[in-house]
């Protein structure tokens, strides 16, 4: 029993690690791709057919670039913060089931690495501690814009952590389980049971938090091309810069994993149809992402911490408290 | 004295055109409770929305405006100045030029060298000839300044030199003998000629809108 139980954990875990690899990377063709589109261009087009080798190309240049750690910056810092960021990404992915568990071969899989009874806590502390890469990275670099990015980059993560911590808090006081699994059964019985109906508010709360959570495109300050270059990223170059990518699309992923969970019933009852409809969300939310990008402008730093504290995180903390009042009574 | 005048230019009634009207600015709020109201306003409004809508528009309808560049090519204007040719003379099919040297003596760049000698029929005949296009600006002076129309620009954009100095000598230029044989000379169409299609691409200036 148990070395069965190790060697399937072992097998998830590479499973993941090698899938959302790949998806960070595919994930990248798809945003080159939806964005070409959206502004009436074709995207890339001569590697492979449609250009799909392109993640091949990207890959291949990424790996075999020269690792450049500048003069001036802190090396040992410099070189491990990309790590972080994409560690932590990972990381958090632990707790969040991808499917309904399935029968293969006569042997039941759980698809969720480990099913702890903290599994949103857990989430979210790692996301926590994500903070580390851009704000290391960026404060290692000897660089002004790396380290306004530090800067900026902890203060909406830091901020932004509030919002989303209390977003949850509602939906978590109704289900009475920090578990994702739990969250998904809570919501099993179909459509009408979605926690969306019950906490709108938290949803849409939750899914503007994703956007700061993930540094993307209306809060993405971060690394501003047309003020602060790269931001963190901007002394980086080869692997290490491809690490803090892959971590930031993997963390992508994972938001779009856990927002249909929480709030749009995740797998359902776990038939092969719930399945599909689970992934089908996932997808929709990655979309959204490529899609804002698209669409709408950057706020300014200013603006983002306003929308965090004055107006975000009130009506956050008005929810949780109406969430508690409706429950008692 | 004067100001007043301005005065006058300003108060002057201005005639509104039909289908006009002025942009209504509001002031902005002061007070807490108009800058809420303004934010409210602001969130309910839906312009995020708008935003969406009209980039997935555009994605759904896929009107690709991409010029696949190798593959796919945009027809230049024939008043594109890219590398020189040297034309042929239409009836006897001999170099037009005439070796004035005139060429030589406007480039501005001093990028043209050339030299002439006495041929058998004791006429001037161009020996050398060529062209440093490291060093030509494609300013089009030369084609400009020719008395025989011998030597323009062709349509040829696309260079690549392993060094700066990148010459091209008479030969080169010349339109070969077959082609002019074939009558597929092409002849300068003129300045103030326009690029080919661009009846369909007309459009009407932005003040007319
Ligand atoms: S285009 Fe101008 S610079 Fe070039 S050869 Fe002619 S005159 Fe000289
Ligand atoms: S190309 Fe024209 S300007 Fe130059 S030498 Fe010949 S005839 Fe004269």
């Amino acid at each position: 029993m148990e070395t069965a139980y190790l060697i399937e954990t072992v097998i998830k875990i590479v499973a993941v690690l090698l899938i959302f690899s790949a998806l960070a990377g595919l994930g990248t063709y798809f945003e080159r791709k939806v964005l070409a589109f959206m502004q009436r261009r074709l995207g890339p087009m001569n590697v492979g057919p449609y250009g799909l080798l392109q993640i091949a190309a990207d890959g291949i240049k990424l790996f075999t670039k020269e690792d450049i750690i500048p003069t001036g910056v802190v090396a040992r810092i410099f070189k491990i913060a990309p790590v972080i960021t994409a560690a932590t990404a990972f990381m958090a992915a632990a707790a969040i089931p991808f499917l309904p568990s399935f029968t293969l071969f006569g042997y039941t899989v759980n698809p969720i690495i480990s099913d702890i009874n903290i599994g949103i806590l857990y989430i979210l502390g790692i996301m926590g501690v994500g903070l580390y890469g851009p704000l290391l990275g960026g404060m290692a670099s000897a660089n002004k814009y790396s380290l306004i990015s530090a800067a900026r980059g902890a203060a909406v993560f830091i901020s932004y952590e509030v919002i989303t911590g209390l977003s949850i808090l509602a939906p978590i006081m109704m289900v009475g389980s920090l578990s994702l699994v739990d969250f998904n059964n809570y919501q099993a019985g179909g459509i009408g049971d979605w926690i969306i109906w019950s906490q709108p508010v938290a949803f849409v709360l939750f899914w503007i938090a994703a956007f700061a959570e993930t540094g993307r495109t209306p809060f993405h300050l971060v690394a501003n091309d047309h003020e602060i270059i790269d931001g963190f990223g901007t002394e980086y170059s080869g692997m290490r810069w491809g690490l803090f990518f892959i971590g930031e699309y993997a963390n992508m992923f994972f938001i779009s994993f856990i927002i249909p969970l929480i709030f749009l019933g995740g797998f359902g009852d776990g038939s092969f149809l719930g399945a599909l409809a689970f992934l089908g969300k996932v997808a929709f939310f990655f979309f959204f992402f490529l899609w804002t990008r698209a669409a709408w402008p950057d706020v300014r730093p200013d603006q983002l911490m306003w929308l965090c504290w004055k107006v975000l995180m009130p009506i956050a903390v008005i929810n949780v408290v109406i969430t508690g009042f409706v429950m008692m009574f | 004295m004067h100001s007043e005048h301005n005065e006058q230019v300003i108060t002057k009634e201005v005639p509104v055109k039909k289908g006009y009207y002025l942009v209504d600015i509001e002031d902005y709020p002061t007070d807490g409770w108009g800058k809420f109201k303004r934010v409210v306003k602001r969130t309910l409004r839906g312009e995020l929305f708008v935003g969406l809508w009209v980039v997935l528009r555009e994605m759904i309808k896929f009107d690709i405006h991409t010029i696949q560049y190798p593959a796919e090519k945009m027809p230049i204007g024939p008043r594109y100045r890219a590398v020189h040719e040297m034309k042929r003379l239409l009836e006897s099919d001999t170099e037009r030029c005439i070796g004035c040297g005139l060429c030589e003596k406007i480039c501005i760049s001093n990028c043209i060298r050339m030299d002439t000698r006495y041929d058998e029929n004791s006429r001037k005949e161009v020996s050398e000839y060529s062209i440093n296009l490291g060093r030509c600006i494609f300013c089009g002076y030369c084609a400009e300044v020719c008395p025989e129309l011998a030597i323009t620009h062709g349509g040829r954009y696309e260079n690549a030199s392993e060094q700066r100095e990148h010459f091209i000598v008479y030969e080169d230029m010349l339109t070969p003998i077959d082609q002019m044989k074939a009558g597929t000379q092409q002849e300068f169409q003129g300045f103030g000629s326009i690029t080919p299609h661009e009846d369909e691409r007309v459009k009407k200036t932005p003040l007319a809108y």
